[in-house]
């Protein structure tokens, strides 16, 4: 019998010859990450189990991220805390001004194909964008991780997403994964794997790919997966040769498939204030913002950047809005810097930040008030998300939030080119 | 006896303990704004041993235990859902927080109602029915039974 992706990532690193669904193992952790929010629950936890060393110094990264750069005296106790432990316990990999844990993760080679990681977010499901099983734990979770090194899983069952074809000019992979949310809803996908293939999904960059698996937590899944490709290894630095053990095989066994024609994806929009409230842009045009928010984890790479500056480039913001645009890392910012992206952005009157996750976790860098309404390409449009619970968030693309900064009211954007 | 404090579905974790809370230095600091955003009286009313049911994906969203936590803290016995997203369901395991899934309860009781919640038999007694409950994996059942993760761990040593 064959199995699935995560199937043989759990294979590989147990040594055992088969799984199944519903077994239940222990895994070897790869990688952990954590980050500054709760690095001081983590150290108490760690402590109050009575270790006294980390499983593996190597194997640690510590990010601050949430709270950079600070936003009120208390975010500073963390980074005490944080820097501490470093310190106290040796952990190799630590930055503290240097982007969103979710963008670092794989691109500076932490999180690879084949790999288990496990981090103290939610949103961890990312690094499943190069083939790496990882998902979000709690901090005694992660506590236990780092004393042992092991993690206990169970063997979830997987949900197929196949799509092929070739997407409509203005469509992004934020409206494929929005529009899957939609369908499969916010609790579709709890305790499953998600596995993405077809020509569509092999068309794309690996930072189109982040973005699905990112959001993929939304529908509850415990991971997002796409078999690494060319791409990938060129992205991860590994060779083919040795990530050819991981694919699927033709004969796995699927809990559900689905099947999307790409031409048949718009450019859509998570209404307040559920994820899975999905609608089609132009069901909701002429909506009017009082913010535009590009950015976050989902979408703050280097072709976001590029597909914003592409529909700014020599327009203004509307007078009534405040667009923020967020890059995922310090090396993304100075590439889109280089590449005059910044220059076309600033022109245009966006307010461009530090990268950081500070106003998509409702902490800073333009959190809203009661009756403002907020268009965002990050990944949760929850009650109180971005400031007071009556702010409304809506969630789309990079594309129809350029778009839609233009005229001050939810757009419909014209033609995206990525590369 | 319990007293039921009744949720619809898609319960997330921000609307438990918002993100500009998870700074204060700790639990007890943050009970006192769980569910704040929906703007109940929850944290003023709960007493100890009192129990939360609601509909499906209680607990979605993000991966903060401090959601778990302030509700055990709060002196939530148990909590008893149609279903419950992944991480929350560990987080609570993991700190010794009881979790139970029936797809019976939600549709039978209102706020306000009381119940009688039998951890050992699974079962809850309640608008004059016993609601057997889905029993949980052996493994998970020995972590709860240590009283969470931690104990659990200290017992093995």
């Amino acid at each position: 019998m064959g199995h699935t992706l995560i199937e043989k990532i759990i294979m590989r690193n147990t040594g055992m010859e088969s799984v199944t669904p519903g077994n239940i193992v222990d895994v070897n952790v790869d990688r952990v990450m954590i980050h500054d929010i709760f690095i001081p629950f983590v150290k108490d936890k760690f402590e109050e189990m009575g270790f006294k060393k980390l499983w593996d110094e190597d194997k640690v990264v510590l990010i601050y991220d949430h709270l950079v750069p600070t936003s009120a005296v208390e975010d500073v106790r963390h980074f005490k805390i944080g820097d501490e432990f470093v310190k106290k316990y040796g952990v190799k990999h630590f930055h503290k001004a240097d982007g969103i844990c979710h963008q670092l993760m794989p691109q500076m080679g932490y999180a690879k194909p084949g790999n288990i990681v496990f981090g103290t977010d939610s949103h961890t499901t990312t690094y499943g964008c190069v083939g790496c099983f990882s998902s979000g734990v709690g901090y005694t979770e992660m506590a236990a991780i780092l004393g042992t090194g092991q993690m206990w899983v169970r063997v979830p069952e997987t949900i197929k997403i196949v799509i092929n074809g070739q997407l409509p000019a203005n469509v992004m992979s934020k409206d494929i994964i929005l529009r899957i949310i939609g369908d499969l809803r916010s609790d579709g996908a709890t305790y499953k794997v998600l596995e993405f293939s077809g020509s569509t999904v092999d068309a794309m960059s690996v930072s189109s790919r982040m973005t699905m698996s990112n959001m993929a937590i939304e529908a509850g899944a415990k991971a997002a997966l796409f078999a690494p490709d060319e791409k990938t290894c060129e992205y991860s630095k590994v060779e083919m040769k040795d990530v050819e053990w991981l694919k699927a095989d033709a004969d796995a066994t699927y809990c559900h498939v689905m099947e999307y024609d790409a031409k048949d994806f718009v450019p859509s929009v998570a209404c307040p204030s559920q994820v899975d409230n999905i609608k089609a842009v132009n069901e909701v045009e002429g909506t009017k913002l009082d913010q535009v928010f590009i950015g976050s984890c989902t979408n703050g790479r280097l072709e976001d950047i590029k597909v914003t500056a592409d529909i700014l480039r020599g327009k203004k913001v509307a007078p009534y809005v405040k667009l923020i645009v967020t890059p995922a890392s310090r090396s993304i910012y100075k590439e889109a810097v280089d590449a005059g992206y910044i220059k076309d952005l600033v022109s245009a009157g966006a307010i461009v930040t530090q990268p950081g996750c500070g106003l998509c976790c409702g902490r800073a860098c333009g959190i809203l008030t009661d009756g403002e309404r907020v268009l965002a390409t990050n990944n949760r449009n929850f009650l109180g998300r971005m400031g007071t619970s009556k702010v409304e968030i809506f969630l789309g693309s990079p594309a129809t939030a350029a778009a839609s900064a233009i005229t001050g009211e939810i757009t419909v954007p014209g033609e995206v080119k990525l590369q | 006896m319990s007293r039921i404090f009744k949720f619809n579905s898609d319960v997330d974790t921000d609307q438990i303990i918002a993100s500009q809370y998870l700074l204060l230095p700790n639990i007890d600091e943050m009970k006192e704004h769980a569910f704040e955003s929906l703007s109940t009286d929850f944290a003023k009313d709960v007493k100890e041993g009192d129990i939360i049911v609601a509909d499906e994906n209680f607990g979605c969203g993000s991966s903060r235990e401090q959601a778990p936590a302030v509700l055990k803290a709060l002196g939530v016995k148990a909590i008893v859902a149609k279903s419950f997203a992944r991480i929350f369901y560990r987080n609570a395991i993991n700190i010794g927080l009881p979790v139970i899934v029936s797809k019976e309860v939600y549709d039978y009781v209102n706020d306000g109602d009381t119940a009688d919640v039998d951890m050992n038999e699974g079962v809850i007694k309640t608008a004059g029915r016993d609601f057997n409950c889905t029993k949980l994996p052996e493994y998970m059942q020995n972590i709860l039974n240590a009283g969470g993760l931690i104990a659990f761990l200290n017992e093995d040593k």
